[in-house]
């Protein structure tokens, strides 16, 4: 018995440490950090099977609230149950807490600068650049999927949001609603 | 009661943004500068900008950021439990009924149909970040047209779309052309 959780604890300390450090050291997105956790916990400690890996980034991708935070979820579940869970959230969460505290508590200074001013200014305009970039790519997979159903609920959401400035979460809720309903209708449709 | 609105305000951010990423960046905009005004449009745009170079989910960095500058460190704390806390239930049920049934599929499609709106909003988001960056946050208008800023944002686009370079990179070299601009035009003066 004091073996199995001296075993529990090793085991925990690892996924601490881990998702520690891929968390500090992954820039990007949330599916730079799935690929980090599959070399981490598939390729290194074969911990995961690699279609289950898969399988967790499917289902971070798919619920809401950052994937990185989903997948340390899932992963801390497999890997510890309860504990895990909170182990690896943590070990997720703490490194962007702390080094955003301490950029926030220069910010003021930081942003009086003259010369950081224009930097910043700079990078707003690289931010665009960026996103609009993120934005062709995906727009892109829409649009290849002919999916006519797909491509109205992506112009009715831009008008409602950039146009008409219609609150965010009533569009999402919108689309989940023409979802849930299109599911409905596929399977009524199969059962034929 | 400020740590309630924070809490509150996060908690929605983290229910419904789906995709990650740059899927939160609207919702955030829409609760921290549209809806309760804790930041401006440029002040989220720096913010957004320091999210892109340091790690970690862009959701969590808002969350922490926000708080500290609203309500301090415990302001932090609540803005970001908030921001996880949908995450932990939600998760943790679909992680129960994965390892029971492993079969998901009409979950998946149904949040799967969410993604083109999802695009929809990233592309609103990103526009309002340029609309910024080509009027300077004046009114729209030919006089107005900064462009320096437009030139950057152009080149950048090209480098990402066509030669597909690191983002973080481009936005440094961004931020160096600006300075450069700048310091030249200053001494031009």
């Amino acid at each position: 018995m004091e073996k199995k959780s001296s075993e529990k604890s090793k085991i925990l300390l690892k996924l601490f440490t881990s998702t520690l450090y891929i968390s500090a050291f992954t820039f990007g997105g949330g599916f730079v950090i799935i690929t980090f956790m599959k070399k981490k916990f598939v390729d290194e400690y074969h911990w995961i099977e690699e279609d289950e890996m898969l399988d967790l980034a499917a289902l971070a991708q798919s619920s809401p609230g950052a994937i990185a935070v989903n997948a340390a979820i899932l992963v801390g579940w497999r890997m510890g149950g309860f504990a895990g869970m909170l182990t690896a959230v943590l070990g997720t969460i703490i490194p962007p807490m702390t080094l955003l505290s301490v950029i926030s508590f220069f910010y003021a200074a930081f942003a009086a600068d003259p010369y950081i001013a224009l930097l910043l200014k700079g990078m707003q305009a690289g931010v665009a650049a960026v996103i609009l970039d993120v934005v062709c790519g995906l727009g892109k997979g829409v649009v290849k999927n002919r999916n006519v159903i797909h491509l109205l609920v992506m112009a009715a959401a831009f008008l409602a949001t950039f146009v008409w400035s219609v609150n965010v979460i009533y569009i999402i809720l919108a689309a989940a609603f023409i979802g849930i309903c299109t599911e409905l209708w596929k399977r009524k449709g199969g059962r034929k | 009661m400020i740590y309630l609105e924070l809490f509150w305000s996060f908690l929605q951010v983290g229910m419904f943004s789906i995709g990650g990423g740059y899927a939160a960046m609207p919702l955030i905009q829409s609760q921290v500068v549209n809806g309760h005004g804790w930041l401006t449009m440029s002040e989220f745009t720096d913010l957004i900008t320091i999210a892109e170079m340091t790690p970690g989910p862009i959701a969590v960095n808002s969350a922490t950021f926000v708080g500290i500058r609203i309500a301090g460190i415990p302001g932090a704390f609540v803005a970001t439990f908030g921001c996880i806390l949908p995450s932990c239930i939600i998760v943790s049920l679909l992680a129960f009924v994965y390892y029971r049934y492993k079969q998901v599929s009409a979950l998946q499609s149904v949040l799967g149909s969410l993604r083109p709106a999802v695009v929809a909003l990233i592309a609103a988001a990103g526009l309002s970040i340029l609309q910024l960056v080509v009027f300077g946050g004046k009114e729209m208008g030919i006089a107005n047209v900064q462009w320096v800023e437009c030139g950057i944002f152009l080149a950048a686009f090209l480098v990402l779309r066509i030669w597909k370079k690191n983002p973080i990179l481009v936005m440094l070299c961004c931020g160096a052309a600006e300075l450069a601009a700048g310091m030249i035009s200053g001494a031009l003066k």
